[in-house]
């Protein structure tokens, strides 16, 4: 029986030369992640080693990274003495990939490990954060876990217990239509599984639509696959992804003819979804799966737009946005604030004249980070406020107050809302299509 | 046997179980305030009015979002057993890996307020009478429950590797 991608990757993380669904394995991690959580992590991994005589290292400070994202800069005390501990760790233990917060190499823990080059197709990537899911576009087998997990993880260098999960099998068929992109295929795809639809299995992304998108749309679908519920989201690696990796990261040389799955892998599932007639999708409180057309959101007044998060802050995401706002004003009704996901996105999209676009039409352009999406500083919405937002999750409160409504939708529809006030549609507000870029 | 104190529907998020504006507090002294903080529940679990083993009964996918391992040791501090019809994956890795008690149970039926009682099969609940199986628990993680949590397993298998003592 032929093995999918996920499988490959963890019979290689275990020395096997095949593995199947349910079988439990021990894979080698060669990618651990954590942001401002490093905190809890810290105090587990030292309770673990606590009378055992001996001395807590982490298993290889190279192979642990750490980025502050979710609190920059800190919004509280708190936080701040967090970030000071971590750092400390982080000193102490060697550990190379640290990402403070810097506006030459900070970011958003998804994007800043990806423009690193930190992430290869067949990693075993784990990350104390959901999202982690992300790095899946990059053909790496990566998922979330707990803060104990990680600390499991920093001592051993394996994660414990793993369970080969089965894979869906996703076909996405067809051209995307002008000003609908990645978030909308991700946000119809979630619609149709529903938020548990994924639950404990891999969606493996195939087809034509995904070979023709490009890494950042890629990162888009895979970020959000856990919002179906799955373990992980993975595009099996081709020639995309060895440009990108090149381009963005200098990285040549990689092998990835073993990666691709074989041709009688065997899947749980398979799901296919035509795009070519997809429309802009918006996904209504209080659900992710909670999805319609934006047709059926026209008109909804909002108070607060958001453009950013590790699902849409990304140069492209704010390139569409500024090419819709361009040399126009948004509404006096709302806020759009602009989160670049990293400081390297926020230099590229300077030097191409986005920023200016934006903050001349009226937008905020904040520092890169998470903000507002978990609801902690930055933008909380207040009672009664309905906010819209290229973020991935909406569940009640996700935004700082369980009395407000969360919306989520592209970057496109963000920033044609960003004009009127009112959730509106970006192929209705006279735009040609040159001005189309997902 | 112990009393339902909340009755939840499907999706129940980490963000609903622990928002994540508390989300600077990581002890697991410290998160159980912010249990449940937006709902009634929570001012009687600070109130001291809910007793340790008391039953909270959830649907479909119980935990899904956040990784934030908050949302376990804020339910963990105040003895809460978790009964659901389905776990999303990380809560339910989490739940196991910090002891706390979580039952699979897709069947059941329960209401605000009825006692129930969980045995190694099914859950009874004695106020309809009625009798629900349960879903074993992933035999993947049998080790770390054995060893009373991840933290024990990870330092037996430490041990096992590198020696000490
Ligand atoms: S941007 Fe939002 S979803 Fe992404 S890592 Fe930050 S908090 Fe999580």
């Amino acid at each position: 029986m032929g093995m999918t991608v996920v499988e490959k990757i963890l019979a290689r993380a275990t020395g096997r030369t095949h593995v199947q669904p349910g079988e439990v394995l021990e894979p080698c991690v060669d990618l651990a992640m954590s942001h401002e959580n490093s905190a809890l992590v810290i105090n587990q991994f030292q309770e673990i080693f606590k009378g055992t005589g001996l001395e807590a290292r982490v298993w290889d400070p190279s192979k642990i990274a750490i980025i502050f994202d979710h609190r920059v800069p800190a919004e509280s005390a708190k936080t701040a003495t967090n970030q000071k501990r971590i750092r400390q760790f982080v000193r102490e233990q060697g550990i190379q990939k640290f990402h403070d917060i810097r506006g030459d190499e900070g970011g958003i823990c998804h994007q800043v490990l990806v423009e690193s080059g930190y992430v290869l197709p067949g990693y075993v990537v784990v990350g104390t954060d959901s999202h982690t899911t992300t790095h899946g576009a990059l053909g790496a087998f990566a998922f979330g876990i707990g803060a104990t997990e990680m600390a499991s993880v920093w001592t051993l260098g394996r994660v414990l217990n793993v369970e080969v999960p089965q894979t869906i099998k996703v076909i996405l068929s067809g051209r995307i239509p002008p000003f609908v992109g990645a978030k909308d295929v991700i946000l119809a795809l979630i619609g149709k599984l529903t938020a548990q639809g994924a639950n404990f299995k891999v969606l493996e992304f195939h087809g034509d639509t995904v070979r023709r998108l490009p890494t950042s749309g890629r990162l888009t679908l895979c970020n959000m696959a856990i919002e179906a519920g799955a373990t992980s989201g993975i595009v099996p690696p081709d020639e995309e992804t060895l440009r990108y990796l090149r381009s963005e990261c200098g990285i040549t040389g990689l092998q990835i003819e073993d990666l691709l799955p074989d041709p009688d892998a065997s899947y749980a599932e398979v799901v296919e979804l035509d795009v070519s007639s997809l429309t802009p999708m918006v996904a209504f409180p209080h659900a992710v799966d909670n999805v319609r057309s934006v047709e059926e959101a026209y008109g909804l007044a909002v108070d607060q737009i958001m453009i950013g998060s590790c699902t849409n802050g990304r140069l492209e995401d704010i390139e569409i946005a500024a090419r819709i706002l361009r040399g126009k004003k948004i509404a006096r009704t709302v806020r759009l604030l602009v989160f670049p996901a990293s400081y390297r996105v926020y230099h590229q999209a300077l030097e191409k004249g986005y920023i200016k676009e934006l903050l001349e039409a009226g937008a905020v352009i904040m520092n890169p980070g998470c903000g507002p999406c978990l609801g902690v500083h930055q933008g909380i919405l207040g009672d009664g406020e309905r906010g819209l937002s290229t973020t991935n999750r909406n569940f009640k409160g996700r935004m700082g107050n369980p009395n407000a409504e969360v919306y989520l939708c592209s970057p496109a529809v963000a920033a044609a809302s960003a004009l009127t006030g009112v959730i509106t549609d970006p192929r209705q507000i006279g735009l040609t299509t040159e001005d189309n870029l997902s | 046997m112990a009393k339902v104190v909340l009755l939840l529907g499907d999706d129940i998020s980490t963000d609903h179980i622990y928002p994540g504006r508390f989300m600077a507090t990581v002890l697991p002294s410290e998160t159980p305030k912010y249990a449940f903080a937006d709902y009634p529940l929570n001012e009687k679990l600070n109130a001291g009015q809910i007793p340790p083993d008391s039953i909270v009964v959830a649907g479909e996918n119980f935990g899904c979002g956040s990784s934030r391992e908050q949302a376990v040791s804020a339910l963990k501090g105040w003895g809460l057993v978790v009964i659901a019809k389905s776990f999303a994956r990380i809560f339910l890795h989490n739940a196991i890996n910090l002891g706390l008690r979580v039952v699979i149970c897709p069947q059941l039926e329960a209401a605000e307020g009825d006692e129930l009682e969980v045995t190694e099969k099914e859950v009874i609940n004695h106020t309809s009478g009625k009798r629900f199986p349960i879903v074993p628990l992933p035999a993947a993680r049998q080790a770390i429950l054995d060893a009373g949590g991840l933290i024990a397993y990870t330092r037996k298998r430490l041990l096992e590797e590198r020696g000490g003592y």
